[in-house]
């Protein structure tokens, strides 16, 4: 699917997809787009064979922020919008886990959106999933920073009056250095994207539109819109994924945009120490002396 | 005060950005490495050039506790120096000043010094600070060549410009020589060093506290005044396999800090005021997800913006109720540079030891002034560590969050194998998964109210929950809380030199409070001072609230001293305002025994009689 990134094929897959499944029974409707998610995530956890005790998830409060409790990995459900410093954080404090974060649309680019420019420059690893349903559900129904303009919701009731933010134009713009959309009406697809996101080395940020069966069912508009990106897409094209992100008749699915060569927050983080040396604190106390 | 401590007040005022800070900085570095002992203290306004800056700095042949109140030496390197700062300047003060002001300065003793002349002549105009400095090591009789050595110490990035200051410094030297050739009043005499010492400011004392502490992470945002410690860490955690972040603001810091406490590190991270508001919310989150974390508040003086570069403790309630819900959590109160250093190995103790957030309060002043302290030894106790789960632990039905009466669970991070758990922001069961059963909420409640109450009773064995000294048993006390406690020291000793007796406790765990040593104390008064540097007396206010049963059984009275100005209180404040409780509560003394008082006001008049004439200049 991606040439600039060669998959490694993993062979033995000792892990099945259930065993990354908690005991916890998902608090979505039935239909919600999430489930895809959910599927998507442990099948590509399976194939990739992660150890559950590596994998750590960082989430911050909506419908898709629970997602860390239906996981029988490490996570954490954290605060509205911190989803990325938390992850930042653990992958910072323990480079070896497979880090991600996950959330909703509101979450992401609302209440949290200062913090994905930040995450993008660092290049910290993390993959990021924002699950997008233009619309704030577990508050049952106000209008989201993805909302079209003009669609009427509660808090709404003459129609909203902002023109929706475009998340993959923004985060491409922020030069993040893995860019994907993905559709839960296609979990096969969104399978392999989620696979080349989690080995990405750097932040990945992979829009799943993810439809809101209660509030704003678009599952049947989706199917209308969305596409594959073109076959002679090059996902090292920054300016090629900006148009194709700026198209207003068809949502592309797929990897918009790769830098697999990004050198990586941690790995900066080592080289620095490596390059500081060992020091005691008695050496620093010496220094202080008078 | 002390007789057995001469000490000398210093102050050096001037126009921001024209070298103010650099002098009094480098004259109070060379004065300790002469071998005197330094105290400095520094106001200075937020803006980074123009506005006017203030340098102090105490010499003192022993250990100083604090900046010390009138100026015997005021080096004013402009005209509003002399306007800001002669009504405080003790009797017969010298001025060193540069030679083309007009100061009225009766009663004084005059050292000109033609500072912008010389600039010019070594076409230098920005080295007048160093002609002062040269000036100073002159009437101080410091040795130039040592002072030297610390100039291009300090100076070595500023390379362009080292060689034309150590010129300016040696031509103020040796013109302050020709010129003033007689012995100058406040040169001392540095005693040979018993101990070794270090300068150190708060800041530093605070982030290399947070090393012995083997903090791993660091995350935070620039701001006055708590940025000196992200600066310090920024330089040397790397060195010990840490690692620091700047991220993008105070919210990002705090979650960060606690994505990497969860992932298993020793983490922490430091603010101000107004980041503190940010952060409260992710404090929340540590302590309902009951995940370690170390808070740093470098107490400024508010509301909001507030005076960014001005001192207060004007953050005691936000530390200790700030949030929604009931989050329990630590607040510590160093009251000393040194004591920074081990309050941050207690904090970190805390944090792990318990699962939870604890913030320590710092504040302006004694963040960023220097002081020389001997060289902390090992802490009375500690690092502790966090209860990670053994393979058994796990192996058996491992509930991270399991009900227990100390309120302390097993806590796993990423890496573990069969440690999976959810840290949850919701109310959570024993594995973490959120749940809302009424019975559930209330029983979580507990278990993390348990964790303070079984923290306060392993703190009352321990020696850092407080501080007291004085007149053991004293009728009259003094409680109080962080960076206030050198200015009480000093005015506690001028106080029992009066005769009365007097004693005072400054408690460094604030939450949990020690109860005991303070009703222990309060017993025994008559009449309790609290200082502090906050408009409404947070400290006065909680300790009225706290203790109000015993307070009203034993008819103790508290007399609140209150200053909330951007600066720390002096020592004759807290004198004063001492000595007005003595005086009110012997009135009240008389009103209630009547004549066997009149025989006790004899015995007072013999004695105001003789603390008038006792009493003198203060500058002593």
């Amino acid at each position: 699917m991606n040439s600039a990134n060669p998959r490694k094929v993993t062979v033995v897959v000792e892990q099945t997809t259930a065993d990354y499944k908690s005991a916890v029974k998902p608090i979505w409707c039935p239909g919600c787009g999430d489930y895809a998610v959910l599927t998507a995530l442990m099948r590509a956890f399976k194939h990739l064979d992660l150890a559950k005790e590596n994998i750590a998830i960082a989430s911050g409060i909506g419908c898709s922020s629970r997602f860390p409790a239906f996981l029988n990995t490490y996570g954490i459900h954290g605060l509205h919008g911190r989803a990325l410093p938390l992850a930042t954080g653990i992958k910072l404090g323990r480079p070896e886990t497979t880090v991600l974060a996950v959330g909703g649309d509101g979450d992401g680019f609302s209440i949290g959106g200062g913090h994905i420019p930040h995450a993008a420059r660092r290049n910290v690893d993390i993959t990021y999933i924002v699950m997008d349903n233009s619309i704030y559900g577990m508050t049952k129904g106000q209008p989201s920073p993805t909302s079209p303009q003009g669609i009427v919701t509660r808090a709404a009731p003459y129609g909203t009056q902002e023109r929706p933010l475009n998340p993959l134009l923004m985060t491409l713009s922020y030069d993040a250095s893995f860019v994907a959309r993905c559709f839960s009406g296609k979990v096969k697809e969104m399978t392999d994207v989620l696979m080349a996101a989690l080995q990405h080395p750097g932040f990945a940020l992979i829009q799943v539109l993810s439809p809101c069966v209660t509030y704003y069912n678009t599952y049947k508009h989706y199917r209308q819109v969305t596409g594959p990106l073109p076959e002679d897409h090059d996902p090292s094209d920054r300016l090629a994924a900006m148009a194709l992100a700026m198209d207003t008749t068809t949502q592309h699915l797929g990897i918009f945009y790769q830098d697999p060569e990004r050198s990586v927050y941690s790995h900066r983080v080592k080289k620095v120490q490596a390059h500081t040396g060992e020091m005691t604190l008695y050496e620093i106390f010496e220094r202080l002396k008078c | 005060m002390r007789a057995s401590n001469k000490t000398v007040v210093v102050r050096v005022g001037g126009e921001g950005g024209e070298g103010t800070i650099t002098l009094g900085d480098l004259f109070t570095r060379i004065a300790a490495y002469s071998g005197l002992d330094i105290y400095s203290f520094r106001t200075y306004p937020a803006e980074i050039r123009g506005g006017q800056v203030m340098y102090q700095t105490r010499l003192g042949t022993k250990r100083v506790m604090t900046e010390g109140d009138e100026a015997n030496v005021l080096v004013a390197m402009n005209q509003q120096a002399w306007i800001d700062e002669h009504e405080d300047l003790c009797r017969n003060a010298a001025l060193v000043y540069e030679a083309h002001l007009a100061l009225p300065a009766e009663g004084h003793q005059r050292y000109p010094i033609t500072a912008e002349q010389i600039a010019q002549d070594l076409d230098w105009p920005r080295g007048k600070n160093f002609i002062f400095l040269g000036a100073l090591l002159w009437f101080f009789r410091l040795e130039v060549e040592a002072a030297e050595q610390t100039v291009r110490q300090r100076m070595r990035r500023h390379v362009e410009s080292l060689e034309k200051n150590l010129a300016a410094l040696h031509r103020g030297y040796r013109h302050a020589r020709e010129t003033y050739p007689e012995p100058f009043p406040f040169t001392l005499q540095a005693t040979e060093a018993t101990e070794e010492r270090i300068i150190l400011s708060g800041a530093d004392a605070m982030a290399l506290g947070a090393l012995a502490a083997g903090c791993q992470f660091y995350a935070g945002y620039p701001i006055t005044p708590a940025t000196p410690i992200m600066e310090s860490l920024a330089r040397y955690l790397p060195a010990f396999d840490g690692t620091l972040i700047q991220v993008e603001d105070e919210i990002a810091a705090i979650n960060s800090a606690i994505g990497a406490a969860f992932a298993g590190q020793r983490a922490m991270t430091a603010t101000s005021g107004p980041g503190l508001s940010l952060m409260i919310e992710g404090l929340g989150l540590a302590s309902m997800a009951e995940i370690p974390l170390v808070l740093v508040n470098v107490q400024r003086a508010g509301p909001s913006t507030g005076l960014p570069t001005k001192t207060s403790q004007g953050d005691l309630f936000l530390a200790l109720y700030g949030g929604h819900g009931d989050a329990p959590r630590f607040v510590l109160a160093p009251d000393s540079v040194k004591d920074c250093y081990f309050q941050m190995i207690y904090a970190f103790s805390l944090a792990e030891y318990y699962q939870m957030p604890v913030i320590v309060l710092s504040d302006q002043a004694m963040a960023s002034r220097q002081e020389t302290t001997p060289l902390p030894g090992a802490p009375w106790n500690g690092p502790l560590e966090r209860w990670v789960p053994s393979a058994e632990e796990l192996a058996s039905d491992y509930r991270r969050y399991a009900y227990s009466e100390q309120g302390i669970s097993p806590m796993a991070h990423p890496g573990i194998p069969g440690g999976m758990y959810l840290a949850e922001s919701l109310e959570h069961n024993e594995y973490g998964y959120p749940n809302q059963n009424p019975e559930t909420h209330q029983r979580m409640m507990q278990k993390r109210a348990n964790k303070v109450e079984t923290a306060r009773r392993m703190l009352s064995e321990w020696r850092m929950t407080s501080r007291r000294w004085g007149d053991r048993g004293a009728p009259f006390g003094i409680i109080g809380w962080g960076s206030t406690r050198g200015a009480v020291r000093e005015a506690m000793d001028a106080i029992h030199a009066q005769g009365i007796p007097i004693e005072a406790i400054y408690p460094h765990t604030l939450l949990p409070m020690p109860d005991r040593a303070i009703v222990d104390f309060i017993s025994t008064k008559r009449a309790i001072l609290v200082p502090e540097l906050n408009f409404s007396g947070q400290f006065g206010r909680m300790i009225e609230h706290r203790y109000y049963r015993d307070l009203d059984e034993l008819n103790i009275h508290i007399y609140h001293c209150k200053k909330e100005q951007g600066v720390p209180f002096k020592i004759h404040e807290i004198y004063d305002a001492t000595m007005a409780m003595v005086d009110e509560e012997h009135e009240l003394w008389r009103q209630e025994h009547g004549e066997l008082a009149n025989i006790y006001n004899t015995i007072l008049r013999i004695r105001d009689e003789q603390r008038q004439s006792k009493k003198g200049d203060r500058c002593g």
